[in-house]
């Protein structure tokens, strides 16, 4: 473990885009993820890079808009208020075929509402981050290790499919060290002769674009656009696996939810209860083929979330209702409890859950 | 012998602006200038939301369409990805002065190395003539239809006068286009502004008081007329800010 | 010893949150599994501050530390607000010099060292946290001088290294209290 340094989740998504290959950040401040915007400040000016602290989060987005335009890795990081003002952005770059990589530390909503951690942005991050139809890769990650890993496949993936990437954290992630190993692999780059980058009076121009007058035309590149999309869903979905070979309860939860249901998951099998997790680390495309699979087998499912429910709609619709699906959580920045998890656990295990 | 000629930088594709806008105009001259000062193969150009928003049909040049109000800001990016090419804005009244407001006064404060073309037409022209932030104290729009009024909705936005104040941008300069004297000065100043940027001398921004008929429901004629009667009395032509010739004591 | 769970808890300026990351580099080195996880938000700028830190032989499951194992109270408000969270036979740090009541409960360890009092008579008065891990790793048979001398060299930076010598004196007042 010599080559592991103690790291904060947030610096440890900076350092990992940097090694990624992006040297474009721009941002305004928000608690809980100012860090990324403290250390690209620090970093940027002494690797050639640039960091620009924007006049607004909608600012900020359309200059990530601008570089990606160019071909050149980009980053933004913001946190739920910041990430509704850009939701404008996010539209926009989906509509343009853009690649980006966007990072939600997520807080407790609607509204201001407060600074400690949340997962309610899921249903925005995951079905509707602007207007119109359109998708992003969600990455959920849940340990300092893979807010680095999933900010380098978060561009990776960006580029290989045209598309934002979206880190979704939240405020425990972003604010909690642990060792983390920066020998990342990171594959180069794929060639983006898309990009608007001058036409060197060689070649026509370049155009990036999200307006089509045409109504066929539109539907034509909606059409094309989830075609994309239908190949992402069959082969980038991602998820962990826990203690679910022969597990009669599945629990299923993300990011920091997922840390707390296994201490419970663990207190259950010791007390004998044969309970798994299944952990999303995509959140878009949801993995729905290990739900489907323990709707099977198991007798319940439970979703921990810190949001008044969200994930457990994908949940359903994953295991197509085939036995119920129910919710474990707190909200408004509270963190649910291993006692609680196993609480929900033991009801379950008892049949007394509906 | 030809004596006239498309300029190369301007595609070959009919406009689709109405008859009599001075559009066409503004984006004559830009194109003369990127011919002229030989950028076309490296400038990128930013086409905003509003009549212009298809402007990236109209220029060779590689170009990006923004959203409402937000071209500096992409501007802003794409120039500091690729600081050795030549970028700039082109952006009506609703676009710059409205929705855009933030993103105009900050990428001038800073000072960012682009060129930005604001055509001030007074009004909304693609949604149907609505009230612009730059529509004159009792103008007739769809949105102020007895008149604006100053005491319900406030005055004009004076961009150049307000910009001045700032210490980031290096050139403002407000033209007109209405006839051959006021299109001549304005190709000057757009190629300063253009010429600005290649010398790295930073924010440089034309403001172009511009016709709509359409809107406006004048004949064309009478529009470039009210141009003079109306609009320059409200919004003077001229230099408001020239960092360096202020340097020179010029 | 599989997972021993601390929480650090004071008032921002403390070095609660310092104190807790020295801790946990001192596990990386000995190859530990750990996790810190610091309170955020307004209270850092003169408020309560906390500090979650896990050390294992094991892979870390939640970060956040609502029982701990040790608990490091640096106040009076820190004491009352997770005295009853201690698991039953865990151990509390007390210092004594800024908490003049006693522990209530019955079925921990208690240790009470007059830390900022120390460290305002040595001359380090921003060390009284240093004092008390200094303390804790006396007590916990964890003082151990290269682990010690790896982790400072960690979470002190270079700029600060004149510090180094303040922070080994301050601990080895702790052990030795």
């Amino acid at each position: 473990m010599a080559d592991k340094v103690l790291m904060k989740g947030n610096e440890a998504i900076a350092e990992a885009a940097i090694i990624a290959g992006c040297r474009h950040y721009f941002g305004y401040p928000i608690t809980p993820q100012t860090e990324i915007a403290a250390y690209m400040a620090k970093r940027m000016p002494k690797i050639g890079g640039c960091f620009l602290q924007a006049e607004s989060e909608i600012a900020a987005i359309n200059m990530v808009y601008g570089v990606a335009s160019t071909g050149h890795r980009v980053m933004t990081s913001s946190s739920s208020p910041g990430i509704s003002l850009k939701g404008e952005g996010l539209s926009y770059l989906a509509g343009a075929d853009l690649p980006s990589l966007i990072v939600n530390v997520q807080r407790g909503g609607p509204g201001l509402g407060g600074i400690q951690p949340s997962q309610s942005d899921y249903y925005q991050a995951t079905k509707a981050g602007g207007h119109g139809d359109f998708r992003m890769i969600v990455l959920a990650p849940a340990s300092v290790q893979e807010m680095a890993d999933l900010t380098v496949k978060g561009f990776e993936l960006a580029d290989t499919y045209r598309m934002t990437s979206m880190i979704l954290a939240d405020g425990t992630m972003g604010q909690m060290m642990e060792p983390v190993s920066l020998d990342l692999d990171v594959k180069p780059a794929p060639e983006k002769p898309w990009a608007t980058t001058g036409t060197n009076l060689e070649r026509e121009h370049n155009i990036v674009n999200s307006l089509f007058l045409s109504p066929e035309k539109l539907e034509e590149e909606n059409f094309k656009r989830y075609e994309r999309y239908k190949y992402i869903e069959e082969n980038e979905a991602m998820y962990e696996e826990y203690m679910m070979d022969d597990a009669e309860i599945c629990i299923a939860a993300f990011g920091i939810a997922a840390r707390v249901a296994k201490n419970a998951i663990n207190e259950a099998r010791a007390q004998g209860i044969k309970v798994g997790l299944i952990r999303p680390i995509t959140l878009w495309p949801f993995p729905n083929a290990p739900f489907k699979k323990a709707a099977e087998s198991v007798k319940q499912i439970i979703s921990v979330e810190l949001s008044m429910g969200q994930m457990i709609d994908d949940i359903k619709l994953a295991s197509e209702c085939r036995v119920p699906v129910t919710l474990c959580n707190r909200v408004g920045g509270m963190i649910p409890s291993p006692e609680q998890v196993l609480e929900a656990i033991i009801e379950a295990n008892n049949g007394g859950a509906k | 012998m030809v004596v006239f000629d498309k300029p190369h930088a301007l595609a070959d594709v009919p406009l689709h602006y109405c008859p009599g806008c001075t559009h066409g105009i503004v984006h004559r001259l830009v194109a003369e200038v990127i011919d002229e000062l030989g950028i076309e193969g490296k400038t990128v150009g930013i086409a905003p939301v509003g009549c212009s928003v298809m402007a990236y049909d109209y220029f060779n040049c590689d170009m990006i369409e923004a959203a409402h109000g937000r071209a500096p800001a992409v501007a802003t990016g794409v120039k500091r990805a690729l600081p050795e090419n030549i970028v700039f804005t082109y952006q009506g009244d609703g676009d710059l002065a409205s929705i855009g407001m933030a993103e105009t006064v900050h990428s001038a404060a800073r000072n960012e190395n682009i060129t930005v073309i604001f055509i001030n037409n007074a009004i909304y022209g693609m949604t149907g003539g609505q009230m612009a932030p730059t529509s004159l104290p009792g103008q007739v729009t769809q949105t102020s239809p007895y008149g604006r009024d100053v005491n319900h909705c406030g005055y004009p936005v004076k961009v150049c006068e307000m910009l001045s104040k700032l210490d980031g941008p290096e050139y403002l300069e407000r033209v007109a286009v209405n006839n051959v004297k006021n299109v001549k000065a304005a190709k000057k100043a757009i190629k300063k502004a253009f010429q600005n940027q290649v010398e790295g001398k930073g924010f440089s921004l034309v403001e172009v008081v511009s016709s709509c008929p359409t809107n406006w429901g004048m004949t064309p004629k009478k529009a470039l007329e009210w141009i003079d009667e109306k609009m320059i009395p409200y919004y003077p032509l001229g230099v408001y800010k020239d960092r360096t010739a202020e340097s020179e004591g010029k | 010893m599989a997972t021993t769970q601390y929480l650090f808890a004071g008032f921002g300026g403390q070095g609660i949150l310092f104190s807790g990351k020295f801790l946990a580099y001192k596990g990386l080195t000995e190859e530990k599994q750990v996790s810190w996880l610091p309170s955020y938000g307004p209270e850092m700028r003169g408020g309560t501050a906390s500090c979650s830190v896990i050390i294992s032989d094991t892979p870390v499951g939640s970060p956040i530390v609502s029982k701990p194992d040790v608990l490091i109270a640096m106040n009076l408000p820190s004491l009352d607000k997770y005295e009853d969270a201690v698991v039953s036979g865990g151990t509390i740090y007390v210092d004594s010099t800024l908490i003049e009541r006693k522990v209530k409960r019955t079925d921990v360890t208690v240790h009470y060292i007059p830390a900022t009092g120390l460290a305002n008579e040595n001359g380090m008065p921003t060390l009284a946290n240093m004092i008390i891990v200094g303390k804790i790793l006396g007590e916990s048979n964890q003082f151990t001088d290269d682990s010690i001398n790896a982790a400072l060299g960690k979470v002190i930076s270079a700029r600060h290294a004149d510090m180094l010598d303040f922070n080994l004196k301050a601990l080895n007042l702790g052990k030795n209290n």
